[in-house]
């Protein structure tokens, strides 16, 4: 069977869109629930945490510059830094670490 | 604060995400000249699409030559996390916000583009959203361009430094409400300890990353609100700049 390729983009990018613009739209109102609601507020730490870590480690050439950029990010992060700080300090650590054991 | 000022708001936080954004859709980029589409199709998943593991998967069914269905159970499967957080960002928003501006947010709720969002504090100004997008999803299809068009344009150094932007960013999202709060900073600690556990160990380690996100969410964010309801007059992440007033205890 031949298949279309701007029809395979179009089902991904429908399928992808509908997951983020259902809940978005349909719900409109302030949750009353408590337990929802300690449960959505919640839902931001669990999965950034989950996604950052071990992820972080392989993201880099190798585990050390990587373990280096964690580190850092968590000391600035702590200190309160700026987003844009801590992103952008964090990755010129795993740069330099990089380029001076030139791994 | 006027429109402007939010848009100007979301494009200074955006901008580390579209850093990081060049280096994960550079590696797409390289993978579609690999799998022979062309650098339209290209830019147009990246453009339409927004979403860096979905992506990779439905580029390697088209390549297989897939049926549609399929596509559109992986697509389903893997981006569901994303359900979970429109949830979340849905509590943010002003019962009254018109419908085309939730229809726009919705286009870039991304893994980074959420948790920028989602940490503002009050409600969400959508022109904030707008900002944000407006810089991380340029940076998206751009990285994907490039990729595509050079193979190796920017050095393997470059791209390894910037692969951690985006955790750098996470981590300056969740630590410092943590530092002030001690079920969050147990919360997340719990939250990465899990997480190393379902990457290693045996048959754990199958579950795809999609999933153990969906997984591991529902279980320590079901868990804690259990034991730890949040009290009244709260948004969701109202303390990320550092300002704490919300009260536990049943």
């Amino acid at each position: 069977m031949e298949h279309n390729i701007y029809i395979y983009i179009l089902v991904m990018a429908g399928v992808t869109y509908c997951i983020r613009m259902l809940p978005l739209t349909l719900i409109r109102k302030e949750i009353k629930s408590t337990y929802v609601r300690s449960f959505l507020y919640y839902v931001p730490y669990v999965t950034l945490a989950v996604m950052t870590f071990p992820a972080i480690l392989s993201a880099t050439a190798n585990v050390w510059s990587a373990a280096v950029g964690f580190a850092v990010a968590l000391i600035l992060a702590y200190r309160r830094k700026s987003l844009i700080s801590v992103s952008l300090i964090s990755c010129a650590s795993v740069f330099l670490v990089e380029l001076f054991t030139g791994i | 604060m006027k429109r402007r000022d939010y848009l100007k708001a979301g494009l200074r936080d955006g901008f580390p995400i579209c850093l990081g954004y060049l280096a994960v859709s550079f590696t797409f980029g390289i993978m579609g000249k690999n799998a022979g589409i062309s650098v339209w199709e290209a830019v147009l998943i990246s453009a339409t699409n927004v979403t860096s593991a979905g992506q990779f998967a439905g580029l390697s069914l088209i390549t297989a030559s897939a049926s549609y269905l399929e596509v559109a159970v992986t697509q389903f499967i893997i981006n569901l996390r994303y359900c979970l957080m429109s949830c979340a960002l849905s509590q943010k928003l002003d019962a009254q916000m018109p419908f085309f501006h939730r229809f726009l947010i919705s286009y870039g709720v991304t893994d980074e583009i959420f948790g920028v969002t989602v940490s503002t504090e009050g409600k969400l100004n959508p022109f904030y959203s707008y900002g944000v997008i407006g810089i991380a999803v340029p940076g998206w299809v751009l990285g994907t361009f490039l990729g595509i068009i050079s193979g190796n344009i920017l050095p393997a150094r470059v791209i390894s430094a910037l692969s951690v932007a985006l955790y750098g960013m996470f981590i300056a999202i969740i630590i410092p409400p943590s530092r002030d709060n001690k079920i969050l900073a147990g919360i997340v600690m719990i939250s990465m300890v899990f997480s190393l556990v379902f990457t290693f160990v045996p048959l754990l380690k199958e579950i795809s990353s999609g999933f153990r996100i969906i997984i591991l969410t529902l279980l320590i964010a079901g868990a804690a609100a259990a034991l730890f309801p949040v009290k009244e007059e709260t948004d969701v992440m109202p303390e990320a700049a550092g300002k704490e007033d919300v009260t536990y205890g049943a």
